[in-house]
């Protein structure tokens, strides 16, 4: 089991009262707490601190933590013979893989829970959250993800160790950015006959080096030569579901968006968002001499003048 | 080591759970959850009607408030006014990304 300082996580004395504790964990779960943060690693941050303040901030389990002994953080180590004796009726399998906040988590007003026998208390299973980064074109068919989870469980024996899991979830067609799943009783095991927790999914788009994502819309930049543009023409469009041939009129002009309907990411319950190709001019920065020729025709014989409202002022 | 197979639900507001659904869910009891409505931290998609349904992702809205309820250790009417600035970062975060959506890649 490795070592966690929790009094240098928060950044606190040894010696530090309950207040102090209190006020540096106010300052930093504003600082990380992912819901109002936007620091880089907030999540892991964040929980890193709320591990260190759930045992700090309880005297029973700080005095337990404190007679763990100061140890170098990340050092492997284990508890004080007796020290399980002194702190309750519990059993861990220190070789089980087991973290620091376990031993803690165990802790129920000053008595264990335990994992066996009479009296035992019955508790619904914790409830787990994982993000998940998926492409667009997993969102758009719908996809398979593996998980691999460890989670705290009590083995017959009612020793607390950490289990590894394989769960393979199937992601139905209907997923974008921020959205939420949730996987019925995949969460941690229920104590006692207590229901198991809940496993819920955020998920995260990939950036795509064609589309942009809003909702379910979909948007990509359609550039056309001067020429397309002022005479109209017939393009290949790409879309997630393969090549669409999009029309566009004599005098489309840059900036326009053309809707391409339902070519966006599927709605989870039916239908599905548009595509929007948005129109830009693109101009050949290296010209031959026909077509620089054909360009001073162009610009003596034409009377078009795009910034007459800079005149009509 | 067996895998588990498992079907994922969407949190999405066409789904619909019942008040002891989104109960059993969040961990918080239904007068919880009606002082909740009342406080306007959520709201049944039809008020008027005797049994209340949700936006399955007025689930994810209840836990988040959970969560700041406890790791902030906020009083109801905290908890309300949070989740009211945060709705409001959300729907600014969401506008943003879609004027950056409209907004053409400038090509190299």
């Amino acid at each position: 089991m490795k070592y966690k300082d929790y009094y240098q996580i928060m950044g606190v004395d040894r010696k530090a009262t309950a207040e102090e504790i209190k006020k540096a964990y106010r300052k930093l779960a504003r600082k990380f707490h992912p819901d109002v943060s936007k620091e880089p690693d907030a999540e892991e941050k964040f929980k890193e601190v709320a591990e260190a303040y759930e045992v700090l901030k309880d005297p029973e389990k700080r005095a337990a933590y404190d007679q763990l002994g100061s140890h170098q953080p990340g050092q492997d180590f284990r508890p004080p013979p007796d020290w399980e004796k002194q702190f309750g009726d519990q059993n861990f399998a220190f070789d089980g893989g087991i973290d620091l906040s376990d031993l803690f988590a165990a802790f129920t007003g000053g008595r264990h829970r335990t994992g066996r026998g009479a009296g035992a208390i019955q508790m619904a299973g914790q409830d787990y959250e994982v993000n998940v980064h998926i492409t667009l074109e997993e969102a758009y068919f719908g996809t398979e993800l593996e998980f691999n989870l460890t989670m705290p469980e009590y083995d017959e024996n009612g020793f607390l160790l950490r289990v590894p899991r394989v769960l393979k979830a199937r992601i139905p067609k209907g997923a974008t950015d921020g959205q939420r799943l949730r996987l019925p009783g995949k969460g941690g095991k229920g104590l006692n006959g207590g229901r198991d927790g809940n496993l819920y999914l955020n998920i995260a788009l990939h950036p795509h080096p064609l589309f942009r994502v809003s909702g379910h819309d979909l948007y990509l930049d359609l550039p056309l030569a001067p020429w397309e543009a002022v005479l109209g023409t017939t393009v290949q469009v790409p879309t997630l579901g393969g090549e669409v041939r999009l029309k566009i009129p004599p005098g489309t002009h840059a900036g326009q968006q053309l809707r391409i309907a339902d070519r966006g990411l599927p709605r989870p319950h039916k239908g599905a968002g548009d595509l929007f190709a948005i129109v830009q001019i693109a101009v050949p920065t290296v010209v031959g001499e026909r077509e620089r020729e054909l360009f001073k025709a162009l610009a003596d014989g034409s009377t078009f003048n795009p910034r007459g409202h800079f005149e009509r002022r | 080591m067996q895998v588990e197979q498992t079907e994922a639900l969407w949190l999405h507001e066409h789904y619909e759970l019942s008040l002891t659904e989104l109960s059993e869910l969040s961990g918080l009891s239904e007068a919880e959850l009606r002082d909740w409505v009342d406080a306007g931290i959520l709201a049944p998609a039809d008020p008027q009607t005797a049994q209340w349904a949700f936006g399955a992702d007025r689930l994810v809205t209840v836990r988040m408030a959970c969560r700041l309820r406890q790791d902030f250790e906020l009083d109801p009417d905290g908890v309300a006014l949070v989740v009211t600035l945060l709705d409001r970062i959300h729907a600014l975060e969401a506008e943003v990304r879609h004027l950056r959506a409209r907004l053409p890649r400038v090509p190299r």
